[in-house]
Parts: C-alpha cells; sequence; structure tokens
C-alpha cells in the first residue's frame, strides 16, 4: 500500500469527496492563488500545501479564494451549508478564531437546534494547531477544548495520515458542523494510506496498543508521543493501553472508563494548556464514574498555564514530550496501593 | 559439524523483517523431536508455533522471551548431547559472523507488493510471490479477509511454486462492485484477475467461502483448475456458523472484531495480533466494503445456512482434490469432509480450527 504524509492524505480527501459530491467546496485565504491580481494560480495551495492541485481539477467555481477577514468567509460558509453546499472553510491558524466566535458558536452550532431540527450545517472548518514550529504565541494554540465545550460542534483531531483521511471524509459527509484540528508539525509524517474513499466513525476511540499496567489518554499529535513512550516503558515491564479518543465531541469515554476499570490508573496527555483542557475533563469524568476503580491518583502530562514561548529553548520544553510522559506512567506504578476501608 | 543444527528467527509473512520469541516450550537440555512445537514467535500480526526443524538436544537458547530479531538471526542451537561445549560455541560463533557478513554483503530483496490488476468486473488486488516460471498456484481467501489470510503459506509456497494470492471482489483492495454474490459470480472475477496476470491453469488454492469459488471456477472452466486444496470449504454441506458471519458483520471496534475473528482458531487465545485486527477493520471502513460484505453474506449464507452445494464438482476423478479441516472448526463443521468421493485426499487436523493455512501451515505447504 502506497505511504502518504498527512498533507497528502487531507489532499485526497478533499479530492475525492468533492469528485463525489458536487456540493462540496472549498475555501479560505491563500487556497486557490492569484485571484484578481497578477499572481500566479494555486501558487501556494493554502498556507502548507494542503490544497494544492485542488484549483486544476475543479475550477475557481469550487477553491474559493477569500478576502482576509474570517469573519466574512465563516460566516458565508454556515450560511452556505444552511443552504444546500457543503463548505470546507480554511481558518488557516486556529488563534485566528477569535474574529468569528459568533458565526462559529452562536451561528452554525445552533442553527439545528434554534430552528427545530429542520435546519443541517453540514461544514467543515479545517484549521492547524499547535506548538513547535517556532510560531510564537499566536500562531501555536491548541484551542480545541475551546470548540468542545460548545454543544452542536463536532471536533475531529487525526493523529495520523491514515486517520486523517478517514476523519475527513467522515467530517465532510457529517451533516454538523466540524472542527477539523491539523498539526502544523504532522504534515509530514508518513503512513500506508489506502487509495479508496473510507470514513472513520466519530465518538469510537481507537486502542494503539492495550496492556494491563495503565491507560494512556493522549490527543492529536500526543498520540505518537504515547506510543513511543509505551514502547519504552515496556522494556521496562510496565505496560500501557495507549488509546486515541479520535474526536473530542462526540468523546468516547465509554471506552475511556472501560479501559480505566481494567488497568486502574490513568495518564492523559493533552498539548492544549492545562487549566479547562481535555485531560481536566476526561480526569473528571474519569474521578467521576470509575473512582472505584482507580489504584493510583490520576496524571495529566499538560504544558504550564504560559503563552507558547517563542524562545526555541523554552517551546521544547513547554511541549509535553516522551520524557514526560514516561516519568507520569512510572508515577503512578509507583504510587502505593489504596489502604483497606 | 553435521550433528549440530541451528534454530532460526523463521519468516512469518513475506515483508516481516524481524520477530519477537514470545515464550519457549522447551528448556536448555530438553531432548526434541524435528516438527515438535519447541517457541512461540510473534509478529504485530500474527503468533505462531516454531517447529523444530531437527531432532536432537536444545543446547543453547540464544534469545530471551520478548526480546525482537531479525529474521533469520540465530535463537537456539540443537546438538547431540555428547558434542562438546566447545563445539557448540564454536558454532555459534561462526554461524553469527557468516549471518552478520551475509546480512551486510546482501541486503534484504525488497517484499513483493500487492497490486491491482484491471479486469472487465473492475480491479482486482493480488499479490504475487515466486518464480515466475514455476507451476501457478492461486491462493483464494475466506468471507471477510484478504490476500494477508495466506501471510503464513504464501511464503512456504512461494519458495519453489508461482503463488497468487487473490483479493475477492467486496474485499481488501479489489473492487467494492459485485459481478454478483454468489461463489459462480465471484469466480469469474478470479478467472479475470488470472488471465491478467497470464495463468491460464493452476492449483486453486481456496479456503472456506474461496474453496466454494474455487469449486465454482472449477466448474465453470474445468481447464483452470488443474487441482484443488480446499481448506475448511464452503460448499459441502448445509451448516455454517451464522453468529461468525453477523458478528463479523457488525463489529466496528478492535476488541469485538478480535473475539469474533477468535472464533477462526481451535485455540481460545487466537493468536491474532493487532496489526491483522486493524487491516481487518480498515478493509471494513472502505466505501462500498459493508455493503458487499453484507451481500455477499446474505446470498451465501441466509440464516446461519449455506445456500450453495458444490459437492457434485468433485465427481471428476482425474483432478486431484485435497479437503483439508480443523477438527475443531467452529464456523464450518468438519463432518462435511465425510462421504466425499474416494479420489479426494480428506486431512483432519486434531489441533486445527477453521484456518488450517494458518495454524498448520508447515503441513499443508507439503501437502500442495
Amino acid at each position: 500500500m502506497p505511504k502518504k504524509s498527512f498533507r497528502q492524505a487531507v489532499n485526497e480527501a478533499l479530492r475525492q469527496e468533492m469528485e463525489r459530491d458536487p456540493s462540496v467546496v472549498v475555501m479560505g485565504e491563500d487556497i486557490a492563488g492569484g485571484m484578481g491580481a497578477p499572481g500566479e494560480d494555486d501558487a501556494w495551495g493554502g498556507p502548507l500545501g494542503v490544497t494544492k492541485g485542488l484549483l486544476a481539477q475543479f475550477g475557481r467555481g469550487r477553491v474559493l479564494d477569500t478576502p482576509i477577514s474570517e469573519s466574512a468567509f465563516i460566516g458565508a460558509a454556515a450560511g452556505a451549508a444552511a443552504t444546500g453546499l457543503r463548505p470546507v472553510a480554511d481558518l488557516m491558524f486556529v488563534d485566528f478564531m477569535g474574529v468569528c466566535f459568533d458565526q462559529i458558536f452562536n451561528q452554525a452550532a445552533k442553527f439545528r437546534y434554534m430552528f427545530g431540527g429542520k435546519a443541517k450545517t453540514p461544514m467543515v472548518i479545517r484549521t492547524m494547531y499547535g506548538a513547535g514550529f517556532r510560531a510564537a504565541s499566536q500562531h501555536s494554540q491548541c484551542l480545541y477544548p475551546v470548540f468542545t465545550h460548545i454543544p452542536g460542534l463536532k471536533v475531529a483531531i487525526p493523529s495520523s495520515p491514515y486517520e486523517a483521511k478517514g476523519l475527513m471524509i467522515q467530517a465532510i459527509r457529517d451533516d454538523d458542523p466540524v472542527i477539523f484540528f491539523e498539526h502544523k508539525a504532522m504534515y509530514d509524517d508518513e503512513e500506508e494510506v489506502p487509495d479508496e474513499a473510507y470514513t472513520i466513525p466519530f465518538g469510537e476511540a481507537n486502542f494503539l496498543r492495550e496492556g494491563e499496567d495503565v491507560t494512556i489518554v493522549a490527543i492529536g499529535r500526543m498520540v505518537k508521543f504515547a506510543r513511543e513512550a509505551a514502547d519504552q516503558l515496556a522494556r521496562e515491564k510496565i505496560d500501557c493501553t495507549v488509546l486515541d479518543p479520535r474526536t473530542t465531541s462526540p468523546l468516547d469515554i465509554g471506552s475511556i472508563l472501560e479501559s480505566v476499570r481494567e488497568t486502574g490508573r490513568l495518564v492523559v496527555v493533552d498539548e492544549a494548556n492545562p487549566r479547562c483542557n481535555m485531560a481536566t475533563d476526561i480526569s473528571a469524568q474519569a474521578a467521576e464514574q470509575a473512582f472505584d476503580a482507580l489504584k493510583a491518583p490520576i496524571r495529566m502530562v499538560s504544558p504550564p498555564h504560559v503563552p507558547v514561548p517563542f524562545s526555541p529553548a523554552l517551546e521544547d520544553e513547554f511541549i509535553p514530550s516522551v520524557e514526560k510522559i514516561g516519568a507520569a506512567v512510572r508515577s503512578v506504578m509507583a504510587a502505593p496501593a489504596r489502604r483497606a476501608a | 559439524m553435521p550433528d549440530i543444527a541451528p534454530l532460526t528467527m523463521p519468516k512469518l509473512g513475506l515483508s516481516m523483517t524481524e520477530g519477537q520469541v514470545a515464550a519457549w516450550h522447551k528448556a536448555d537440555g530438553d531432548k526434541i523431536t524435528a516438527g515438535e512445537e519447541i517457541a512461540d514467535i510473534e509478529t504485530p500480526k500474527i503468533t505462531t508455533a516454531l517447529e523444530s526443524p531437527a531432532s536432537g538436544t536444545l543446547r543453547r537458547r540464544l534469545v530471551g522471551p520478548g526480546e525482537t530479531v531479525s529474521v533469520g538471526a540465530l535463537i537456539g542451537v540443537l546438538a547431540d548431547p555428547v558434542t562438546p561445549d566447545t563445539e557448540v560455541e564454536a558454532f555459534i560463533e561462526e554461524w553469527r559472523a557468516r549471518f552478520a557478513a551475509e546480512k551486510a554483503a546482501e541486503p534484504e530483496a525488497a517484499a513483493p507488493e500487492q497490486e491491482r490488476v484491471a479486469t472487465p468486473y473492475g480491479p482486482i488486488q493480488v499479490l504475487e510471490a515466486g518464480p515466475a516460471a514455476a507451476p501457478p498456484v492461486v491462493l483464494i481467501h475466506g468471507f471477510g479477509s484478504d490476500y494477508q489470510s495466506f501471510l503464513l503459506l504464501q511464503p512456504l509456497l512461494a519458495s519453489r511454486l508461482r503463488t497468487l494470492a487473490v483479493d475477492l471482489p467486496g474485499h481488501g483492495g479489489s473492487t467494492k462492485e459485485l459481478p454478483g454474490a454468489d461463489p459462480a459470480s465471484l469466480a469469474k472475477a478470479v478467472a479475470a484477475a488470472m488471465s491478467a496476470r497470464g495463468i491460464q491453469a493452476a492449483h486453486l488454492v481456496g479456503h472456506s467461502l474461496g474453496a466454494a469459488v474455487a469449486l465454482a471456477l472449477a466448474e465453470q472452466e474445468p481447464a483452470r483448475a488443474l487441482a484443488l486444496t480446499l481448506v475448511s470449504p464452503a460448499g459441502l454441506g448445509p451448516e455454517i456458523n451464522g453468529e461468525f458471519i453477523a458478528g463479523f458483520l457488525s463489529a466496528r471496534r478492535p476488541r469485538a472484531l478480535a473475539s469474533v475473528l477468535a472464533m477462526l482458531f481451535a485455540d481460545e487465545q487466537a493468536p491474532v495480533g493487532h496489526e491483522m485486527v486493524e487491516a481487518v477493520l480498515r478493509a471494513k471502513r472502505l466505501d462500498g466494503a459493508e455493503a458487499a460484505l453484507s451481500a455477499i453474506a446474505a446470498a451465501n449464507f441466509p440464516e446461519g445456512r449455506q445456500a450453495h452445494s458444490l459437492r457434485h464438482v468433485l465427481a471428476d476423478p482425474a483432478r486431484p482434490v485435497n479437503v483439508v479441516w480443523g477438527r475443531h472448526d467452529r464456523i464450518i463443521p468438519a463432518s462435511h469432509a465425510a462421504g466425499l468421493p474416494p479420489h479426494v485426499k480428506v486431512t483432519i487436523y486434531e489441533d486445527a480450527g477453521h484456518v488450517a493455512h494458518m495454524e498448520k501451515p508447515d503441513h499443508l505447504a507439503r501437502l500442495i
């Protein structure tokens, strides 16, 4: 099977769905290039080349360059979705979402509910997130917890190229607004990805490995780190389950709790800032619903509560690492067994 | 040193490069008979028993449980009990030096890759391995599977035969548009894939539904089937485990699927690894796969019964036929092997289930 990069996997998903369904359109800043100016067509294919080649195949009617105004084009996408298209809008950096809060939270997310189930909003917002790109604090955040907080939105955070293609096709076919998170440090990751179209259902966690000692839940790019940590820990005879929720909304809390009941130990790895992130949410649910199964305190591996630093040394220290995950797992293994009441 | 024999990491599957010794079943000093199960070898796809290639005393185990080494690496040594330790040590040293030199001199040949061939029924995925001039064998998997069903058998055959494993329509990397869901229709696609690879006639090896497809092909175009080897074949009796079929169709998560796949093996502790389960799940997620598999299940195994009988195809005494079954087959009962014509050679493995080609690949390879 051919190996493809994360970038190619998302591009292939967009291309195949645009071929299959004429109502699918893509829109965003610089995704066509050269519009209304003496520039080169399809010069960039979006800021990091994900939509490259779509313009030549589908034309300007379906690959829409937009002004640098997120509030305008995200609102346009929501309206287009409510009236029959399936737009995939490129919000570039999730850090910019502040200017289109109302369009996403108060409009797109609420249409189905406010119109008594009579409206659907099949839009996808692609957006880049994450640190490690030397892009400083305004282009490096992981704001998925903010979207996860809003009922009416779905949030997909693929952890590999295979996952990205299947989750993107699912997102496009979904009748609700989906915020689709792409980590900028993962675009060149490669793995085997089928040429055919396929879907990965939302709300079904992926078990990457199963072990008896500790459950590690990790999100997005952290899944790769967790897996690496688990491989190292296996050599120390610590056997970990690694669980990737794939979507934070809906969240497959059932699989997480099932695993915690088996292992009795939980470590949650989340690149988002530590207050009100996915780690606190998952930990709270596990503490509330599986407290009796816990053999040790839950541990969260997250960055500190500070903006993402611009200093490379500090940025590297900021991001949860394989070593920090390993240390957290060892600490829950070392925690004393609960005393009998 | 003819009385010293090496135990090496076997190649389980054409793309395997390293494997783990999961457990030893024998200790240093134990007397071993050739063919005895001596250790368990684990890869991310499957765990399988390593049969001793020779008789002798297990003198040294060189790889501990849980350790991973390259394919072909020395994992233990068998020798005569009177052979002095110094000779055993010298053998190990010499063997290791030669292995390292060979590995350095000759980078591993690329594993053959699966390809899609164009047929009138749409693209059909095949995996070809073995010398092109050798007699051809066509491998046809069972319901819900794909070419990887022959992960263990194909490399054993490919050392002396031209092997072509074919993904049936609706399965693996083949088209999800069915030419029809019954064995006769699926057989047409297999014949087309054979033609596309320039194979006019072959020894057909079919497992379960794939065996019914092989029988249907032999009926449609008798000249194509030089011989048949049928592993736990469908088409020879009315019973089939409907729970397996329904469970397979509905399973969407690794755990649920793993417990369904476990029914294939005699051993409750199914040797299927994470990668194998994931591969089956991924095939099921492809657009059109679920619909195609449901249609095939409905056409062949409605309500836990088999819809097609192909026993009459075995009547021709001129075509050699092997029928192979595991006594503990929990999908199609081994009793279907009873009452076949006398020219059909029936082999029943007492300690196998529905997948003798995965449970007894070495024995089966010798039969073909």
